[in-house]
């Protein structure tokens, strides 16, 4: 009895599912902004409480452009966003021309080894709703306390980091991948989805 | 007004028996020119050796060869005077150190606080006994009379005018604290209280003895307001504390540092304040390292203090030994506590963004931390700032063609050499005014990885692409 409980808790917490069924999944997630990336999702949504993985080919692809929704929605409503580190200049006439509420998008400037500390710190404190960072030096360690942390902040983090540690393990929720979808178009393959099998479709990012 | 008196009658012994290990080894205070040495006050047990205040040291010698003796030190006194009226001030808001070996404190208003007086009274004894005071008190409705009483019988309390005229009456006026040497003229006169001081005719009292003496009589009596000069707790903090030995690790200086933070939010938590840059200064053999520690807001709360300092603390190198610490905050700013809902759902151990803000800049620099703002500058590189944290509202950018998301901090060649065009050009000629012109002519290009570039080119040339930005 003991054993089969342990295993409704465990399928309840979605960190195993039947192969080849399709488990009853909350669609709780945090939408994306995008109805075909939302369809493609188990939780119809960016994981909540979780860190999601982005992995770019080079920057500049339109990483932005998938998370601007759901960042201009938290700055909207007054959440704090944060930005650990960005790569460049985030460019403020461009990011408020997009709808995001810049008087709560915080920016940290920091060297890699204190980015990775300052975004666990984000991540775990509680008081942001999304914070985005580029921990490119990572190991599965540090991801591994990074997920945790964003378990414990219950806030949504996202990881952009290169294409080459598409094959690495990963303890991340959600795991997108920048690709073409075969005829040279843009598109976002998800690699790992936390609590259902992974989706055969890509996502063709929009209008690029 | 009800105003109690803590007479302090040996102040200056008793704040050098409290730091002695064997308080009962015969000691005495010693004043006086070098070559006229005198007993300034003795302990008891000196005392009980025949010792007294006021006797020469040689004779003190002669009396008991062992006798400790210690320079009495006046400004001491006042220091030790300044240190329980910051100590009274937390049972009464009206506290005056003005007469010098006394506090006196108004109480009644404390009584819906602290009970009626023989309470409060119990309270005062007990803390100042635990503080290692000698002491004596009294109550009265003024406060010259309260000193008087206390002079006279310790414990005396009266509460009602009347009463306290008719016990006024029968102090004699050797006792009655009375200007200069009035007291001892009047009693020579053959005056013995201060019932026969006032059924004198005042015209010949004013002539023979001035009109001070006739002032303190009002004020004793109450017919006339006391202005006494208040205590105010100081408005800056300084702390010292002088470590048993050369420390050289930070380990070792977080202990004290502890209790110096503690003692910091201990004086804030009085004023009501809260504090907002302090310097912590390492005071080496000959010179010191300052730490500064500034906060964006003021705080008051002791854990997240010692946790900040902390951070910066462990920063700095300490290339030579410590011997002591000392805390300096020079301003007090008053302290306004965030306001927060009583229904907000906060999850157990979440820092509020503030805090959390705090520790970044702690650990990354003071500038680590910042928002961002548009300026109305057409050129791109200016047309951003840095935004301080407390901003309340944001300019709107003025509308242009589309802007890319990321900016290099400088333009670099594009590596891509053959770019589509997808969009363009827009001139940018602008900046003619402040020396640093731009002629530009941008474009949206698409590089061989897809990725989207905005890059400009010299005016009417489509080559030598310079990346500024990525539409990302």
């Amino acid at each position: 009895m003991a054993a089969i409980a342990a295993l409704e808790s465990l399928l309840a917490t979605q960190t195993l599912w039947h192969a080849g069924r399709a488990a009853a999944i909350a669609a709780d997630g945090e939408p994306t902004g995008y109805a075909d990336l939302d369809a493609l999702l188990p939780q119809r949504g960016w994981p909540r409480r979780a860190l999601s993985e982005l992995l770019l080919p080079a920057d500049g692809v339109g990483e932005l452009s998938l998370l601007l929704p759901t960042l201009t929605r938290f700055t909207r409503a007054g959440a704090t966003v944060v930005l650990v580190a960005p790569p460049y200049l985030p460019y403020a006439p461009a990011w408020q021309a997009a709808g995001v509420d810049l008087l709560h998008l915080e920016v940290i400037d920091a060297a890699p080894r204190d980015a990775l500390w300052a975004f666990e710190q984000c991540l775990r404190s509680g008081a942001c709703a999304a914070v985005v960072g580029w921990p490119s030096q990572a190991d599965a360690a540090a991801l591994r306390r990074l997920q945790v942390a964003a378990d414990t902040g219950a806030c949504l983090g996202f990881a952009l980091r290169d294409r080459r540690h598409v094959d690495n393990p990963s303890p991340a929720a959600l795991r997108l991948e920048r690709g073409g979808d075969g005829e040279g178009r843009p598109a976002w393959h998800v690699r790992k989805c936390r609590g259902g099998p992974v989706p055969a479709q890509v996502f063709a990012a929009g209008s690029r | 007004m009800l105003w109690a008196c803590l007479l302090l009658p040996q102040l200056a012994l008793d704040a050098v028996l409290r730091r002695l290990p064997d308080p009962d080894a015969p000691l005495a205070l010693v004043g006086g020119p070098a070559q006229w040495r005198t007993l300034h006050a003795v302990n008891p047990a000196a005392a009980a050796a025949g010792l007294r205040a006021g006797m020469r040291l040689t004779a003190a010698h002669a009396l008991l060869p062992d006798v400790a003796m210690v320079d009495y030190d006046p400004s001491a006194e006042a220091r030790w005077q300044r240190f329980l009226a910051a100590w009274a001030y937390r049972h009464s808001s009206l506290v005056s150190a003005q007469w010098p070996g006394c506090l006196v404190l108004e109480v009644r208003a404390s009584f819906g606080l602290l009970g009626p007086w023989p309470r409060i009274e119990a309270r005062l004894r007990e803390e100042l006994a635990a503080l290692g005071f000698a002491h004596r008190i009294a109550m009265a409705p003024t406060p010259r009379a309260a000193r008087v009483l206390a002079g006279l019988r310790d414990g005396l309390a009266v509460e009602h005018p009347m009463a306290m005229r008719d016990l006024l009456d029968r102090v004699p006026v050797r006792r009655a604290l009375l200007p200069e040497d009035a007291g001892e003229r009047l009693h020579r006169m053959g005056l013995r209280d201060l019932r026969a001081v006032r059924a004198l005719p005042l015209d010949s009292v004013r002539r023979r003895f001035g009109k001070s003496l006739l002032e303190h009589l009002d004020r004793l009596y109450g017919d006339v307001d006391d202005a006494l000069t208040y205590y105010a707790p100081p408005d800056h903090f300084d702390s010292r504390i002088e470590l048993e030995c050369e420390v050289e690790s930070h380990t070792a200086l977080l202990f004290p540092l502890r209790r110096m933070l503690g003692d910091l939010c201990t004086c804030l938590s009085i004023r009501d304040g809260g504090v907002q840059r302090f310097v912590l200064r390492l005071e080496h053999a000959e010179a010191h390292t300052d730490v500064e520690v500034g906060l964006l807001a003021a705080e008051r709360e002791p854990a997240m203090l010692f946790e900040l300092t902390r951070g910066r603390l462990e920063r700095v190198q300490l290339a030579r030994p410590v011997v002591a610490i000392r805390l300096l905050a020079r301003e007090l700013p008053p302290f306004v506590p965030a306001s927060r809902d009583l229904f907000d759902v906060r999850l157990q151990q979440t820092l509020p963004w503030p805090q959390l803000r705090e520790r970044l800049r702690a650990r990354l620099g003071d500038t680590a931390v910042h928002r961002l703002a548009p300026t109305s500058d057409p050129r791109p590189e200016r047309a951003w700032r840095r935004a301080d944290a407390d901003t309340l509202r944001m300019p709107q950018a003025p509308v242009r063609p589309p802007r890319p998301l990321w900016l290099l901090p400088k333009p670099i060649p594009l590596r891509d050499f053959n770019p589509r065009i997808v969009s363009g050009p827009e001139r940018l000629e602008s900046g003619w005014w402040d020396g640093d012109e731009a002629r530009r002519d941008y474009y949206v290009l698409e590089t061989s990885q897809g990725q989207r570039a905005w890059a400009f080119a010299p005016p009417g040339e489509q080559g030598g692409w310079m990346l500024h930005g990525w539409f990302a």
